[in-house]
């Protein structure tokens, strides 16, 4: 066997990575070797469509109501519906060949000279159109004093959309954490990495990779979502939510690491692949409360206000809440500070139970157990 | 060189690594055996920091290992383990990264080799496709990857047939020749007593022997002789201060001291011709046996067994 090739060794052994630069390398693999895996790239590609075809769904639902109305006017009355929206507006000459028009379903309606005090009427087959009677109606100018940005339906659609968005993305890329880490001790290889890297730039790389997989899935949603309205031209909503989306992208990220800490080091505490399940139980339960909470009670202020200053629950409680205008400016700052602090602090005491239990193979690892473990384990 | 002195460690109330105390020299491969549960895991994960000691230290060339010293080792867990979806050249470029390697260099090492250990074929498949024999040297590759300065490897010839045996061995040789101390246990004595400088034997915890292959060989060498004629030995009975252990018509072998051993082989070239005459060196195994069952009350080497399963 030659050793030509070999490369020549001791010389120039390099210098073990910084702490950055290992949790950089390990969060590289986590999402290198995600970003191939078949399943991850279905699963978003399936998510993307249905987002997807939510909206062109939504867009046709939309619009054949008041889809553009076929109309025919009688020329010497023309002037009376001039500026109205909505209308395909169809001269004729007189009001015979505008009932003809009618009667064959060429037009929807037809406006021709009437009496006072309008100076026209409407003529139609058996129901008048709204759009129609909408145009010539004269209206007052209404001005509200204090406006209700979103009502009803929309209202609840970007809360659900808040809280869904959220939830999926936490579950899914906490329980790809979960499954990594117990895959790492089961199979051993985490005393390999160890010997090379602290644990503490696996778990913060392992948190760092699913953190900006998450963060790029959730961009590629909004993206495709951006795209699908301004296309559809249902881009008026965007206005509405521009600013709460933006704050809601800053408490994902900081809520997201959150979680992710705690799926880490609640996977970190049990040796095999199918313990998984029952300790990952009170992670999934903080991924859903705010879930269920934006959905049963985005009516009530006095939860909204308790959800959004929770750090669990304020990656999805605070955004509502600036989207439904309730909210004063300070509140999301302050909301904001208390997420990042109570996510260091997890992130410290994560990073102390990964440490102690990651390396401790057989039943699962109590958590008070690793906490109070001194290093001798 | 690698030192230990005084290791010890107790799971719960119970006792493991008493007192362990051994060195690991520059360019010798040195042969950890022991049987199941006598405490060689234990002990290489002590060395490796993955366990800490209750008491005593690790040194190498004197100093205390930190951190930073330890992940230059190079390391092969006992419970062999890499990701399982991973592709081979990926993950060992990554290892090597994951210990300061640039891209480049990391990759060229990998493909290096994985051609050394002659798994030139299976670099771009996931590991969990690789059959037994090839995780194995997969796993192998895994430790040698960042050139380490110390290496450490348990088990590293289990489920190795006889020719991978001697590839590995081969690149251990080579490592252990670059002035790497080299460490791995092993409970197959004749591939140890075969590959190995240097042996160490722990039983229930506490080295029972260690030293150069010839050394201990020596020192357990009983006066043990063979000799082979074509007659007839039956008269070696009578023979006085010579104690027969066994007898077939031209074969014998025997215990006596040098003197009387060169008078019984005189004696028999009288008789007629003579096909050999050995002094018998004691195998590995036997030393072994001696060793451990000399000064080992028979049941604690299964009790630690128990005890690390449970782990």
């Amino acid at each position: 066997m030659s050793t030509t090739s070999h490369p020549a060794p001791t010389a120039h052994r390099p210098q073990a990575p910084s702490l950055g630069r290992a949790t950089l390398l390990v969060a590289e693999r986590e999402i290198t070797s995600q970003v191939r895996s078949k399943s991850f790239l279905i699963s978003t590609a399936v998510l993307l469509l249905a987002i997807l075809a939510g909206i062109v769904i939504s867009a046709i639902v939309g619009q054949r109501e008041p889809g553009e109305t076929p109309v025919a006017v009688v020329s010497s009355v023309a002037g009376s519906i001039d500026g109205a929206t909505g209308l395909d507006v169809r001269d004729v000459a007189d009001r015979a060949a505008a009932e003809e028009a009618v009667r064959s379903g060429d037009v929807d309606a037809a406006v021709v000279p009437g009496g006072e005090p309008l100076g026209v009427a409407v003529i139609a087959l058996d129901d008048a159109p709204d759009a129609v009677v909408q145009a010539l109606t004269v209206a007052p100018e209404v001005e509200l004093l204090d406006p209700a940005p979103a009502e009803g339906g929309l209202r609840y659609l970007i809360t659900f959309a808040f809280g869904l968005v959220f939830m999926t993305s936490v579950i899914g890329a906490g329980s790809m954490i979960a499954q990594n880490t117990v895959t790492e001790k089961q199979s051993r290889i985490v005393e390999i990495l160890l010997s090379a890297v602290p644990a503490r730039a696996l778990l913060a790389g392992k948190i760092l990779g699913n953190s900006v997989l998450a963060l790029g899935q959730t961009a590629a949603i909004a993206a495709v979502a951006v795209l699908g309205l301004v296309v559809t031209g249902q881009d008026d909503v965007l206005t509405l939510i521009g600013m709460p989306v933006a704050w809601f992208v800053v408490f994902f990220a900081v809520g997201f690491v959150l979680l992710a800490a705690i799926f880490a080091a609640s996977a970190s505490l049990v040796s095999r692949v199918e313990d998984t399940g029952t300790v990952l139980q009170p992670a999934i339960w903080l991924t859903m409360v705010p879930y269920f909470l934006v959905i049963f009670f985005n009516d009530n202020e006095l939860v909204l206000r308790i959800m959004s200053f929770v750090p669990f629950t304020a990656p999805v409680g605070m955004p509502v809440r600036l989207f439904l205008n309730e909210a004063a400016w300070w509140e999301p700052v302050v909301a904001l500070l208390v997420l990042v602090a109570a996510t260091l602090a997890v992130i410290a005491v994560a990073a102390r139970i990964y440490e102690r239990s990651v390396l401790r193979m057989g039943g699962r690892v109590a958590v008070r157990e690793a906490l109070a473990r001194s290093a001798d384990d | 060189m690698l030192e230990l002195q005084g290791v010890s460690r107790s799971f719960g109330d119970r006792r493991v690594l008493d007192d362990v105390s051994f060195t690991v020299g520059r360019g010798r491969l040195t042969g950890f055996v022991g049987g199941n549960g006598a405490g060689k895991t234990t002990t290489m994960r002590i060395i490796l920091g993955v366990l800490s000691a209750h008491a005593g230290t690790v040194t190498i060339d004197g100093r205390p290992l930190d951190g930073a010293r330890r992940a230059r080792f190079g390391y092969m867990p006992e419970e062999r383990g890499l990701y399982p979806k991973m592709k081979l050249a990926e993950q060992l470029t990554y290892l090597a990264r994951l210990h300061g390697f640039d891209k480049a260099a990391a990759g060229d090492r990998a493909h290096d080799l994985i051609g050394r250990l002659g798994l030139a074929e299976r670099a771009d498949d996931p590991v969990e496709n690789l059959s037994l024999g090839n995780q194995q040297r997969a796993q192998v590759a895994a430790a040698l990857v960042h050139d380490p300065e110390v290496l450490v490897l348990d088990e590293p010839f289990s489920g190795l047939d006889p020719m991978a045996v001697e590839v590995v061995q081969g690149v251990l040789a080579e490592r252990a020749a670059q002035g790497v101390p080299v460490l791995f246990s092993s409970h197959q004595l004749d591939v140890v007593e075969r590959l190995c400088d240097d042996l160490v034997i722990i039983a229930g915890g506490r080295i029972r022997a260690a030293g150069s292959r010839d050394e201990l060989r020596r020192a357990h060498a009983t006066e043990r002789h063979e000799i082979v004629v074509a007659g007839d030995m039956g008269w070696l009975r009578d023979e006085p201060g010579v104690r027969v252990d066994e007898l077939a018509a031209g074969t014998a072998v025997f215990e006596a001291d040098a003197a009387t051993a060169q008078r019984v082989l005189t004696a028999a070239l009288a008789r007629g011709p003579v096909e050999s005459f050995a002094p018998l060196r004691p195998s590995l195994a036997e030393i072994f046996r001696e060793v451990i069952t000399d000064e080992e009350p028979a049941d604690d080497a299964g009790r630690t067994q128990e005890l690390e399963d449970a782990r």
